[in-house]
């Protein structure tokens, strides 16, 4: 493990990502991703009586699909670190308090996902052989703690997000066939001034970009070099935002650039507007969708750029902008 | 009791109702769609509104023009507060002023309060589809 | 040209990404549909002063009935969908108000009836309570002209 120019890691032995889990609600499994996920709910409660409780059962639910098809015993998992957007985390530790395993609680925002993968793969390259990484959002639950009651007979401007229901995760390992963790960047926080808690994408944008064009001069890599190229949850908006920012920077990375939150719904039928987001979004979209790919070869190097916006319902009424961030991880086979 | 059907779909007055009452809500979706108000502040901008007018005595004229296409909306809500509060003073001087507004609106807080509680007893909240 | 090179040219750049509102539907759903809540109030008013009542008393069993129908839909989990529907035409008459007062209270439930539905029913709406003393500025003038 070594660092490489401004802030990339490169591993020298990689850790693998050796198995994926996910499960979503009801509306992601309408949604054109369908069939690549493990699990799909019928009802956002699950038979729980609270939105939060729902979500602690499906990051719990995920962690255990993810160890069942691993076929590691959980006496073999060193560590799980898992995150979510809720106040103190509590859909991560609550779900997983009978788990009985070492847990980190982490906080990105959106970009929890990529967060705990990075810390995942500092520990394997450490000491650890197995590691867990998860995270989950509920639709109902973000809602309910960032905007207004479910009920309440709102417009939604045609920049907001729709929080994805569901919990993604990742068992990332010492020994593998891959694909394997070469770079991880973490990024810094960028903010831009972005006031507006229904343009997320914009303000995720410029931190999108800040870490990509940080990973390019620090690997000495250009966009051909990945398959793939995707963001967390930056959404429609988001989207045409960072390719416009790339593109005054020299780069072009129209072609093969995608994102999370774009791909997760179908904006003419689901009436999602700019796309989904949460911490689930990005997690559940690799874990089901990208980790296949990898998996049968349709695509061999990608770099998965998880987008957070780091604020929460006071910073907003007290008339704080907001600040974005975004970690990059290369993952090759 | 007989009641004069006539009277009750006065079709001239049920027109200027809609009219008045649709202006009002075209300015609220103005201001839910120019600005980034929440729709909590947007409210408050109403019932304000409404009782500064109707301290002022001009949103009694819209009131006696178009009946409830100005006091339906919360800007009558408003209205309401300030007519409360002036017949308050009226009657019991001072004191009235704090008890007028509040009690010209007690109808409408405590029919809220009372559906709320019973919609909270039997009715659970469900995941928007859109 | 980098957007991202100051914060206002960022913001300004923003502004013109983001799709607007389609703000001509918008204002006309908002327009019938408040319109058609105003002319519901005007019939049950005007039955009210039918059956004798005082102009005063009609006005309350007027929001007493359309809080009640709003928080029936909004129980029945219909009412966000005809607010997104409706928009303002549905917030600003006396049924948004009631929507913004039932809505909380299901959604704290979960939290129990009393720090839960108690405590946060007024979430949404209270802020109108504390801005009604705006008038005082009145009852003051109404003092004055004695």
């Amino acid at each position: 493990m070594q660092k490489i120019g401004k802030q990339t890691i490169k591993f020298d032995a990689p850790p693998t990502v050796s198995e994926c889990a996910s499960i979503v609600g009801p509306k992601e499994a309408d949604g054109p991703l369908c069939k690549y996920f493990d699990q799909t709910l019928e009802d956002e409660f699950w038979g729980e009586k609270s939105w939060e409780k729902a979500e602690s059962k499906i990051i719990k639910e995920t962690v255990s699909t993810l160890i069942g098809k691993s076929g590691v015993s959980t006496a073999d998992v060193d560590m799980v670190i898992a995150g979510d957007l809720l106040n103190q985390c509590i859909s991560s530790s609550f779900g997983l308090r009978d788990s009985n395993i070492p847990f980190l609680g982490v906080f990105g925002a959106c970009s929890t996902f990529v967060e705990s993968m990075s810390i995942s793969a500092i520990c394997v390259e450490g000491f650890a052989k197995n590691v867990i990484c998860a995270t989950s959002s509920h639709f109902c639950s973000a809602e309910k703690q960032f905007r207004f009651p479910l009920e309440l007979g709102n417009q939604r401007p045609p920049t907001a997000q729709w929080t994805v229901t569901g919990s993604g995760a990742a068992l990332i390992s010492k020994s593998g066939n891959g694909p394997f963790i070469t770079h991880i960047t973490p990024g810094k926080i960028v903010d831009m001034g972005i006031k507006d808690a229904n343009s997320m994408g914009a303000a995720m944008a410029p931190a999108f970009c800040d870490t990509l064009l940080t990973h390019f001069q620090d690997t000495g890599r250009n966009p051909s070099y990945y398959d793939a190229i995707i963001s967390g949850d930056l959404g429609h908006i988001g989207k045409e935002i960072s390719i416009d920012i790339m593109k005054s920077h020299g780069y072009n990375i129209k072609s093969n650039y995608n994102d999370c939150g774009v791909m997760i719904f179908d904006k003419a039928s689901q009436d999602t507007h700019s796309g989904g987001s949460g911490c689930a979004c990005c997690a559940t979209v690799f874990s089901g969708y990208w980790f296949k790919q990898l998996q049968n070869k349709k695509v061999k190097k990608i770099l998965l750029i998880a987008t957070g916006a780091l604020m929460n319902s006071t910073s907003s009424q007290q008339g704080e902008s907001i600040p974005g961030i975004a970690h990059a991880i290369s993952i090759e086979i | 009791m007989n009641i004069n059907w006539a009277n009750v779909f006065d079709w001239m007055q049920i027109f200027k109702c809609f009219i008045v009452g649709g202006a009002i809500c075209v300015i609220g979706q103005i201001l839910i769609d120019k600005t980034k108000l929440t729709p909590a502040r947007i409210l408050v901008i109403f019932v304000t509104t409404g009782a500064v007018l109707g301290g002022l005595g001009i949103y009694k004229y819209l009131v006696d023009f178009a009946g409830a296409g100005a006091t339906v909306p919360l800007t009558g809500f408003g209205y309401n507060l300030a007519k409360g509060t002036i017949e308050g003073v009226q009657q019991q001087g001072l004191i009235g002023a704090f008890t007028g507004g509040v009690k010209a609106a007690a109808g409408g807080i405590a029919a809220a309060v009372f559906f709320g509680y019973i919609a909270s007893l039997i009715a659970k909240p469900k995941m928007k589809k859109q | 040209m980098d957007p991202t090179q100051t914060k206002q040219g960022y913001q300004d750049y923003v502004d013109k990404k983001s799709p607007n509102s389609p703000i001509a539907k918008n204002l006309f759903n908002a327009f019938w549909t408040g319109g058609l809540i105003c002319s519901i109030g005007q019939i049950i008013l005007n039955i009210c002063k039918e059956r004798g009542f005082d102009i005063t008393t009609s006005g309350t069993i007027v929001s007493i009935i359309l809080i009640g129908l709003s928080a029936f839909l909004t129980g029945l989990n219909i009412f966000n969908k005809i607010g997104k529907f409706c928009g303002a035409g549905s917030l600003i008459p006396i049924t948004g108000f009631a929507n913004s007062i039932v809505s909380p209270a299901m959604e704290y439930k979960s939290e129990g009836y009393v720090m839960g539905v108690g405590a946060k029913m007024f979430t949404v709406a209270r802020t109108c309570f504390s801005f009604w003393y705006f008038k005082c500025y009145y009852c003051w003038n109404y003092i004055f002209n004695f």
